[in-house]
């Protein structure tokens, strides 16, 4: 609502001024509904973008784990007889899995905590509560379209979970929807590409509204090469999320079309779907719909990792009390990695009978990717150089991401070569890469920024002891579930297989592992119950943070309460003087010069 | 604390936020049509046989469109720079001749669209008319969407030209900028679908 009211204070307060200064009227009437629930202001709306994200990462874990007894145990009744008897024996008769509900349950996790828990945790909730902070805006450009962009994605996420009690069930065609099986498919991915529309819409707000606000409302002082890398994360994230996302919605659109108006984009001449021949006109390119999903999709894992990178970045020079090593290489590095990956998704599809000519370009681009990506990790590596580390709890996540995302990203290099890819292609080892980039990876540092930031949303500290617990288990648990799908994968174990590779001669050598991966997943469950318990108990009962409570020199720690003002963030508007990580200065008093604290004497 | 930027350019980007953010929407919306586009070539290319779209489709209509649309951006322009000229009733007669002109555009659509399926020719009836009738219907919608957004500045959302003249003319300027892109998406399904 501030954008409405036409007062003229600009913020330039003297300093003197107390927090009532910026209520005006307007705000001493605002209702409950339009204070935490229809608010425009992008803190508000970072947490609820933030603790709905949470809830729908839960949720795809909780399917994984599902899907976990299957593959461990195929065939045999599920041991919770309740919850067996509360999904129905449409989906799990006498407490055993159907393929079919198997196959719901992979394509909806995949696409849940993709679309539905890391990006808008990652981008939602982390991008629109700290980086008008960091950059020293009083919100987000435009307000309105803030909440616009979270209620979109609310419905589509309620979309998502309507699709479960569809005739037929949920999606069950992959997270990738590749046709034609996914036109032929049953209700369920027409509910799927409705629910994606809304998340692209969504998207599309909020990276417009991200990219203007970092452009439009820095700071007086703030030049481009002051910025906090976290906000030239989200800055080239949303230049990603902008323009790789239409292509998918254009996909979606021409999906829906072959689904509700008979259309034949994706489907070829002479389809026969179990015996009959296909009543369609035909003519159709089932790899157009590989093309214009991949166009999105490889630009999407970098939607996942960069911002992850900005969290970690921070923490990293706040806890080793040191600049970041190399801070014009990662920004030069993440504009880069952002304008390559737009030219590299065809290496998703070596195996679909493209030429060596095309094959060798998209093999070549994808070798030149990784090297921006090194660039990032060995700079952030370097950063703990001499540095007096403390080990704190959102640092252990963070220093966990630097080697898992490694793994992740060098495991991803035989994929790139069409030779190796041959054999990698669709097996396990494919699911193990991605994971360790957005599980082990991202996932890590996201909890990292949840511990680094609480004390600034809160104002209040989470437990170390119960963050020390979390982290550990996460770390171990997460390790003993994904190192082994590289072996099994290396094996030729092939992804999306109901009884986990069973009847296959060659995974006999490597099924025991399935039991591992399982045991480890359903452990990693029980570690996350330790975050859960103090994420809420903190809320009452943490220690009281100060504002600076890390110590930090970026705006949102130096120039803010915790929590930061309702309305406008700061009581003066900040004035910046110096680079994001003036720590440890020879000769400073303190070990730390904010970005917003004139020069010393 | 206000906004910044909201009405006047900031500085050193000489932009107020608006239209930068209808630029970086605008950006998007080519990426969307690109798709499309690019679809169009795909499936093309890849068919046997491709159709010339001037012996489907009724071309003599498709250029009365191009005519119509084209004006309702000359006088989508006129209307801005009334307002930058202080001219409110002009404002209003140039902005109700655009909105005037993208009916007629609809209404023309509306019978090509009702001939087609008056002979049985849906989307499903060929890939050629499958991609006709997705990438003109999805222009079509945008052409209802920049209606809703002109009726809106041409009736009730007026109102701002009295308490805040300087928002009102970003406001058609942008719209203004939508529609120009609206228009120019028309330019080139036009020779793509009728003529080539």
């Amino acid at each position: 609502m501030s954008e409405r009211t036409k007062k003229g204070s600009g913020g330039e307060g003297t300093g003197a001024e107390s927090a009532p200064v910026h209520h005006d009227d307007h705000h001493h009437e605002a209702s409950f509904w339009r204070t935490y629930v229809f608010s425009t202001d992008h803190k508000v709306i970072g947490i609820q973008y933030g603790v709905t994200a949470l809830l729908f990462l839960l949720f795809g874990f909780t399917l994984m784990m599902l899907m976990r007894w299957q593959l461990a145990y195929p065939g045999q009744a599920f041991p919770l007889q309740w919850l067996a008897d509360l999904l129905g024996p449409d989906r799990m008769p006498d407490g055993i899995m159907l393929p079919e509900f198997y196959n719901q349950l992979g394509a909806m996790h995949g696409t849940i905590m993709v679309f539905l828990g890391v990006v808008p945790l990652a981008v939602g909730a982390f991008g629109n509560y700290v980086m008008p902070l960091q950059i020293g805006a009083p919100d987000m450009a435009f307000p309105k379209l803030n909440m616009a962009s979270y209620w979109v994605y609310f419905a589509g996420g309620v979309t998502m979970l309507v699709s479960f009690f569809v005739p037929g069930g949920a999606a069950n065609s992959g997270w990738t929807s590749y046709a034609p099986l996914s036109v032929i498919a049953t209700t369920g991915q027409t509910v799927w590409l409705l629910g994606m529309v809304l998340l692209i819409t969504s998207s599309l707000l909020g990276s417009v509204n991200f990219i203007v606000t970092i452009i439009q409302l820095r700071a007086e002082g703030l030049t481009f090469m002051r910025l906090p890398f976290f906000v030239w994360a989200q800055f080239v994230t949303s230049f990603l999320l902008l323009l790789a996302f239409p292509p998918l919605e254009a996909a979606g659109v021409l999906q829906l079309m072959d689904r509700l108006a008979g259309t034949s984009f994706f489907l070829p001449s002479g389809l026969v779907v179990s015996g009959v021949p296909l009543d369609v006109a035909g003519g159709g390119s089932p790899l157009l719909w590989q093309h214009l999903f991949w166009f999105l999709a490889h630009p999407e894992v970098y939607v996942l990792i960069l911002p992850a990178m900005g969290i970690v970045a921070e923490v990293i020079a706040n806890n080793t009390r040191k600049p970041l090593w190399g801070y014009k290489s990662i920004v030069y590095a993440t504009v880069f990695l952002g304008f390559m990956s737009f030219i590299v998704w065809a290496h998703h599809m070596f195996l679909t009978g493209m030429g060596t000519t095309i094959s060798t370009f998209f093999q070549t681009t994808t070798m030149i990717i990784s090297v921006p990506s090194i660039v990032i990790l060995t700079a952030l590596l370097l950063s703990l150089w001499g540095g007096s580390i403390r080990f704190n709890t959102p640092m252990l996540f963070a220093l966990s991401f630097l080697p898992m995302f490694g793994i992740g990203g060098l495991t991803g290099l035989p994929l790139g070569l069409a030779p190796p890819d041959i054999h990698l292609h669709d097996t396990y080892y494919v699911i193990g890469h991605f994971h360790y980039v957005v599980a082990p990876g991202t996932l890590m540092a996201l909890f990292a920024g949840v511990y680094y930031w609480y004390p600034k949303v809160t104002g209040r500290t989470m437990n170390e002891s119960l963050g020390k617990i979390h982290f550990w288990g996460s770390f171990i648990f997460l390790n003993g579930v994904f190192m082994p799908m590289f072996i099994q994968g290396l094996a030729g174990v092939s992804r999306r297989l109901y009884d986990g590779g069973q009847i296959y001669a060659h995974a006999q050598e490597v099924l025991y592992l399935n039991e591992v991966m399982s045991v480890s997943s359903w452990l990693l469950g029980l570690a996350q119950i330790p975050f859960i318990i103090n994420f809420f108990m903190s809320v009452r009962k943490g220690k009281k943070a100060e504002a600076n409570h890390w110590q930090a020199t970026t705006l949102d720690w130096s120039a803010t309460t915790s929590p930061p003002l309702a309305h406008g963030n700061f009581e003066t508007v900040p004035h910046v003087h110096r680079g994001p990580y003036e720590y440890s200065v020879p000769g400073a008093k303190r070990d730390f010069l904010p970005q917003d604290q004139r020069a010393e004497a | 604390m206000e906004i910044p930027y909201t009405a006047t350019a900031r500085p050193d980007t000489g932009l107020y936020n608006g239209k930068l953010g209808i630029w970086l929407f605008l950006a998007s919306e080519v990426m969307l049509f690109g798709a499309l586009f690019s679809s169009y070539i795909l499936l093309r290319v890849g068919a046997p046989v491709w159709p010339h779209g001037s012996e489907l489709l009724n071309v003599p209509l498709a250029t009365i469109n191009t005519v119509v649309l084209i004006s309702s951006s000359v006088t989508m322009v006129m209307s801005w720079a009334s307002l930058m000229m202080k001219d409110f009733s002009k404002y209003r007669m140039y902005m109700g001749f655009t909105i005037l002109l993208s009916f007629v555009f609809l209404v023309i659509k509306y019978f090509e669209y009702t001939s087609k399926f008056s002979h049985d020719i849906f989307p499903s009836t060929s890939t050629f008319y499958a991609i006709y009738f997705t990438m003109t219907g999805l222009h079509g919608l945008h052409v209802i969407g920049g209606i809703v957004v002109n009726a809106y500045l041409w009736g009730p959302g007026n109102k701002m030209w009295k308490s805040d003249p300087q928002r009102f003319t970003n406001r058609v300027e942008i719209a203004g900028l939508y529609w120009h892109f609206v228009d120019l998406v028309w330019i080139f399904l036009f020779p793509v679908l009728y003529l080539l």
